[in-house]
């Protein structure tokens, strides 16, 4: 059937079964847009307030369903703007498809009113990018984009539109999406892959009976569980494995939730910022496996001596991560998932109870001083974790307050965290905590902030509230900029500067203005009180915001300083 | 210490608008100086090969390639031993020549390196020459006595001495194709 390319986009939304799009409108973009219009019974477009907030929402959309995110916006700013949510998505391998469009066909290369060559600037941040010069195409790339997107190791995919294709007709068949991997562009690329299958292939079997092998050898054997046990949704497979090889498992920030938080061979985060049993579990093992984790300078901080007694062994579908940022001994190329099936398959029980006494000797959470009076990160964390339901989705922004999260509340299935682990990108929470609600309207989200990055998005209020997507969002504020101010204090001096952020907006009366409601609280009682507000006025599709008054001085610990040894704590 | 030194990659891409620039800007965002790149169509016309030559040394080499493959337009990626392939490169050297002396000198240089004048003025002999950096660099040498005016390399092009070819099956270039493949 002939029809117009933002119809065969619309047409192309429905076959990928997309019900959901954030965005903002723009010049270049209004054919589309005009379209949404007619198949808005069958498409809802959320419009927010910033381009980055539905970049973030989308990529939050993502991260929480295992869906692919959409997000839309228009040329120029609106195209730019979007750069910090992608570049986030593409960190963490989230699998989200941009669609800009840019001016007409004759203009581009003119420096025409917000012309902007996004796909040059997006290339290094994403899998994949198109420049759609013709509406004959446009069907066939937009196929590709979402099978990109969401294939082997997850990211995202922009699709650049000039917008005289959005108004050209051209033929379009309804193709349903088992077939599209045997039509048009993604035939030929999975012909070049040489994998005639349309499914996975297996991961190489000497490799997965060499693991077995080593793992009979391993006295002291250690698992990382990385993003791609979340990404994969291997946590069942994760959690046999790891009680196969009965080995305490260490996460790191993007594999929260790959194993329950309170598992009994959980010892938490490992890192910079990792817990003491994490940190020297590593140190002391024989065996290390990770799975799905890239070694990042925060997990591996000195590669030269990052689990130096041990053979390293890599889990990982992205062959390009091996040896990347340390040196292995072994990989097994292969999504989580199969890997860790197949492994189960042939891995007996053992037991490692010496081993993991060392290990569970020393403390998997920090232990504060609590003071009456005073509110403490942990109390915070403790005190949701009591009241609020137990898949409660958490969604932080970049900080203090996202180490805190990830070290006191404990995460028991994949997605149920949304953090910007690899970009680290303030403002992130919010308009992924939107998108996640979005998705998951029977759960309660939470957006765990800082007063600093709370202020960097606190626009997004007003997109919450209008499509009563209601988050509740607990302010960490110590009206500081607290990690930079972690790091003044440790490993410069004392000297704070520019990092002390006594100003306003007051929250709460910023909630009020954008017709939500909220609370400051200074104690537990307060801070009880107020949850049990905010699950009330979500009822009412309402969301709140709960500013919590903690301590300037509060730090996040232990801590061993980027470069150094794992074992070599700055504060304890 | 690893060696850092002369790295020939050979690599067979997508002939389509972007991919040289996304290839390109690989080598810069990942902190290496491309030292020579070439890059034209194949026997099948949908797809480029491309030449590319790097100082690194093993490690660098090893995550370069990695990253090559990993792109989506990137059919192949293979680092050539030098032992077992061959380079070559063209050269047109423009070179003052005035009196008839310097013009027969010139000639035979090009005959000795079994080079050709391809243009002739009053003042000038161009000369084209083919071969590695060794064969070039000595007819640069003898020729920058009369004046070199311009000169211009295509860059170096290489392909794998005897039987074997880019696309050998490799467990490697399966693990690769194994992240691409789709559904």
């Amino acid at each position: 059937m002939e029809m117009t390319g933002a119809k065969i986009l619309m047409e192309c939304l429905l076959e990928q079964g997309v019900d959901l799009v954030f965005g903002y409108p723009g010049g270049t973009i209004l054919n589309v847009y005009d379209e949404l219009y007619r198949y808005r019974d069958r498409i809802t477009h959320i419009l927010t307030a910033h381009e980055q907030g539905a970049s973030h929402a989308a990529d939050g959309y993502a991260r929480s369903t295992g869906k692919v995110g959409v997000c839309l916006a228009t040329s120029g700013p609106g195209a730019t703007n979007l750069t910090t949510g992608i570049a986030t998505a593409y960190m963490d391998s989230s699998p989200v498809v941009f669609i800009t469009c840019n001016v007409n066909q004759n203009l581009i290369g003119k420096d025409a009113f917000q012309e902007v060559d996004i796909t040059g600037i997006t290339m290094p941040i994403t899998k994949c990018t198109y420049l759609v010069r013709d509406a004959a195409s446009l069907a066939d790339i937009v196929r590709e984009a979402f099978a990109i997107a969401r294939s082997g190791r997850p990211g995202p995919v922009l699709v650049d539109i000039v917008k005289n294709v959005t108004a050209e007709k051209a033929e379009y068949e309804y193709l349903p999406r088992e077939k599209h991997a045997s039509s048009g562009r993604l035939a030929a690329l999975i012909r070049r892959a040489r994998t005639s299958s349309l499914k996975m292939p297996e991961p190489d079997q000497d490799d997965v009976n060499k693991l077995v092998e080593m793992i009979d050898q391993a006295k002291k054997p250690m698992l990382i569980c990385g993003g791609g046990v979340v990404r994969s949704r291997a946590h069942q497979e994760f959690r046999e494995f790891a009680r196969r090889i009965d080995a305490p498992v260490a996460i790191t920030l993007m594999g929260a939730g790959g194993i329950e938080g309170r598992d009994p061979l959980a010892t938490g985060m490992i890192g910079m910022h990792g817990s003491k049993a994490s940190n020297m579990a590593c140190d002391g093992c024989d065996l290390l496996i990770a799975v799905g984790c890239r070694f990042s300078d925060r997990v591996a901080l000195k590669p030269a001596t990052f689990a130096k007694q041990a053979q390293i062994v890599h889990i990982d579908i992205d062959r390009a991560e091996i040896n990347k940022n340390i040196q292995t001994d072994h990989h097994i190329i292969g999504s989580a998932r199969q890997v860790l099936e197949l492994l189960n398959r042939k891995v007996p029980k053992y037991d490692h109870s010496d081993w993991k006494n060392y290990v569970f000797s020393f403390p998997t959470e920090t232990r504060y001083d609590e003071t009456p009076g005073i509110l403490s990160p942990k109390q915070i964390l403790d005190t949701i974790a009591r009241t609020c339901p137990q898949d409660t989705i958490v969604a932080t922004d970049v900080g203090q307050h996202q180490m805190w999260a990830i070290q006191h509340f404990h995460f028991d299935y994949p997605g149920q965290l949304l953090t910007s682990g690899g970009f680290g990108a303030m403002g992130f929470g919010l308009g992924a905590a939107i998108g996640a609600k979005l998705g998951n309207p029977d759960k309660t989200v939470i957006h765990i902030t800082g007063d600093g990055s709370f202020r960097m998005n606190c626009n997004e209020l007003s997109t919450e509230e209008f499509y009563k997507a209601p988050v509740i969002t607990v302010v960490m504020n110590n009206h500081r900029l607290g990690m930079v101010r972690q790091w003044q204090e440790l490993t410069y001096d004392k000297r704070f500067y520019q990092t002390t952020t006594e100003r306003g907006p007051d929250f709460v009366k910023l909630a009020q203005a954008n017709g939500l409601d909220g609370a400051t609280v200074r104690t537990v009682e307060e801070l009880e009180t107020a949850i049990q507000a905010a699950l009330e006025q979500q009822e009412q599709g309402l969301g709140y915001v709960i500013d919590c008054q903690i301590q300037e001085g509060e730090l996040v610990r232990p801590m061993v300083n980027g470069g150094t040894h794992i074992t070599e704590f700055l504060v304890n | 210490m690893e060696e850092v030194k002369l790295r020939t990659l050979s690599v067979l891409v997508e002939n389509e608008s972007g991919v040289l620039s996304q290839i390109s800007r690989l080598f810069s965002r990942k902190g290496f100086n491309v030292e020579s790149l070439a890059v034209g169509t194949t026997d099948d016309p949908s797809i480029s090969r491309m030449t590319i030559e790097v100082i690194a040394n093993d490690n660098h080499t090893a995550l370069i390639c990695n990253q090559l493959a990993k792109m989506v337009p990137v059919h192949s990626v293979k680092l050539l031993v030098p032992s077992h392939s061959i380079r070559r490169e063209l050269v047109l050297y423009k070179v003052r020549a005035k009196s008839s002396e310097d013009r027969n000198e010139i000639i035979q240089i090009a005959n000795i390196f079994r080079g050709a004048i391809i243009d002739v003025s009053k003042e000038t002999l161009t000369l084209s020459v083919i071969g590695d950096e060794k064969k070039t660099d000595a007819v640069q040498e003898l020729l920058e006595g009369f004046g070199i005016i311009e000169l211009v390399r295509t860059g170096m092009i290489a392909l794998e001495r005897g039987k074997y070819t880019i696309d050998e099956e490799t467990k490697e270039k399966g693990e690769f194709n194994y992240g691409k493949d789709v559904l």
